[in-house]
């Protein structure tokens, strides 16, 4: 059969009936402050890695609590560990830990 | 003193001011449309943000108003304003018949209050359409019948979506301004659904959260901390019902930036408020003028917030937009002293 190039693209809506939720539950067992998020965006501005590539940590953690991962896996790759997204956290959420607990899920989830 | 007051409307507002000046030797009447005095507070179970029992507020509320003459089921025909003195012409339901009927006072109280959104008029929300789309109003009803909150089919349901925003801040309904106080009742609602239910999951969908109130931040905190409630930014565009009943939802999770699909036990609209049916006719016997929102116009907005503009007439309460029951309290104790400097005042230097 001719190939005619057609493909079906996979729909990019978050599907929260069918999310993997097993990397959140972990990753929210090692660093709970994570639930206290309000989505500011401070960790990301200060972000030193978001200021040389689209890395942007407040998205990467937000992606994992609605039960995807894929994107986050090469993504998080990126962080350098300064901590100063942690510094600057109007509520608190312990951002380093946060990153190793997302790269530990990732380690034993695969 | 022999000075008399009508205040027009008997929710806790209209409650409060005409207890405070029958408590300062007033002849108060308050007229109310319902068979009732209560307003919305009767049908609410608790306030937020410390969850105390609204029936305490309004047993409190009722007992300071002992000496004021209370007339049930009035309707409102006509006011007038003579020398100072108005009079104020009403149909009375009376054992089943209508009997007309006046009242006459020195000074007059505008608390007509608000209405509910009608959640009806968001069709792509499915309110009266989908049996497990619910509105704030009603979930209160049921916490306050104490028979716990199931499904339509019956169940426990495991997943809870709460909608900010239903009927506020958007131009499609005609209405640009904020609620307010929607954002903290629904912080205080998904809680209360956790308590009851832990093993089920509870959403919130917003715009952006106003905790404007002290307290309010906090119960928020303890929302994400204490009960795990998820809170996820963006604004419901519609739902759909499944077979089962369940219901889809789709909005977009702005956060991460991607089109969010969710599937619901039960959904609960958080409506606003809309001025109520009887402040257009009553601002247009008196004269009252009103914004373009339909929530009548203090004569300034700083310094002159229970005036009217119209000597002898006095605001308070929701009356002149969104207000949460302690505002509503402290305000009409505030136009309640304003009401008794008019009154004490001679009456010919107001005129």
């Amino acid at each position: 059969m001719p190939d005619f190039g057609y493909t079906i693209t996979k729909d990019r809506q978050l599907d929260h009936d069918h999310g993997d939720f097993r990397y959140i539950s972990l990753v929210r067992s090692f660093e709970p402050s994570l639930d206290l998020c309000i989505g500011c965006g401070s960790c990301s501005a200060s972000c030193s890695a978001a200021g040389f590539t689209d890395f942007n940590i407040r998205k990467l953690h937000t992606i994992i609590r609605r039960g995807e991962v894929e994107s986050v896996k090469t993504e998080l790759k990126k962080c350098m560990f300064c901590g100063k997204c942690q510094l600057v956290c109007p509520r608190g959420v312990n951002l380093r830990n946060l990153i190793m607990a997302m790269n530990r899920a990732i380690e034993l989830l695969g | 003193m022999g000075k008399s007051v009508i205040v027009i409307g008997g929710g806790i507002a209209g409650m409060t001011a005409a207890g405070m000046l029958a408590r300062q030797g007033y002849e108060v009447t308050l007229l109310e449309k319902e068979n009732e005095t209560g307003g919305h507070v009767a049908h609410w179970d608790r306030l937020f943000p410390d969850r105390r029992k609204a029936s305490e507020v309004l047993e409190f509320t009722g007992e300071g108003m002992k000496d004021v003459h209370v007339a049930r089921g009035i309707s409102i025909s006509r006011i007038t304003r003579q020398n100072n003195e108005f009079t104020v012409t009403c149909g009375m339901q009376d054992a089943g018949s209508v009997m007309k009927s006046h009242f006459t006072a020195n000074a007059l109280i505008v608390a007509t209050g608000f209405d509910l959104f009608e959640a009806r008029r968001k069709e792509e929300y499915g309110y009266g359409i989908y049996n497990n789309v619910i509105t704030s109003a009603d979930l209160e009803v049921k916490f306050k019948s104490g028979k716990g909150i199931l499904t339509a089919e019956g169940k426990i349901p495991k997943r809870i979506g709460i909608i900010h925003c239903v009927g506020s801040r958007d131009e499609k309904v005609g209405n640009l301004y904020c609620s307010k106080v929607c954002c903290v009742t629904g912080v205080k609602q998904a809680i209360e659904l956790k308590e009851m239910y832990p093993g089920s999951v509870v959403f919130s969908f917003y715009m952006d959260l106003r905790m404007y109130d002290r307290n309010f931040e906090e119960l928020y905190y303890e929302a994400q901390q204490k009960w795990g409630i998820s809170f996820i930014r963006g604004r419901l565009s519609e739902c759909a019902e499944n077979p089962d009943g369940s219901i889809v939802i789709r909005t977009e999770d702005t956060l991460t930036g991607k089109p969010l699909k969710m599937t619901v036990d039960l959904l609960v609209l958080l409506v606003g408020f809309v001025p109520a049916a009887g402040t257009a006719s009553v601002a247009g016997m008196i004269g009252l003028k009103t914004g373009t929102d339909g929530f009548v116009n203090p004569a300034d907005s700083h310094i002159q917030n229970n005036l009217s503009g119209i000597p002898g007439v006095f605001l308070t309460g929701a009356v002149k937009g969104p207000v949460s029951v302690t505002e509503a309290i402290a305000d009409a104790r505030a136009a309640a002293a304003l009401t008794s400097e008019y009154l004490t005042a001679s009456i010919e230097e107001h005129a």
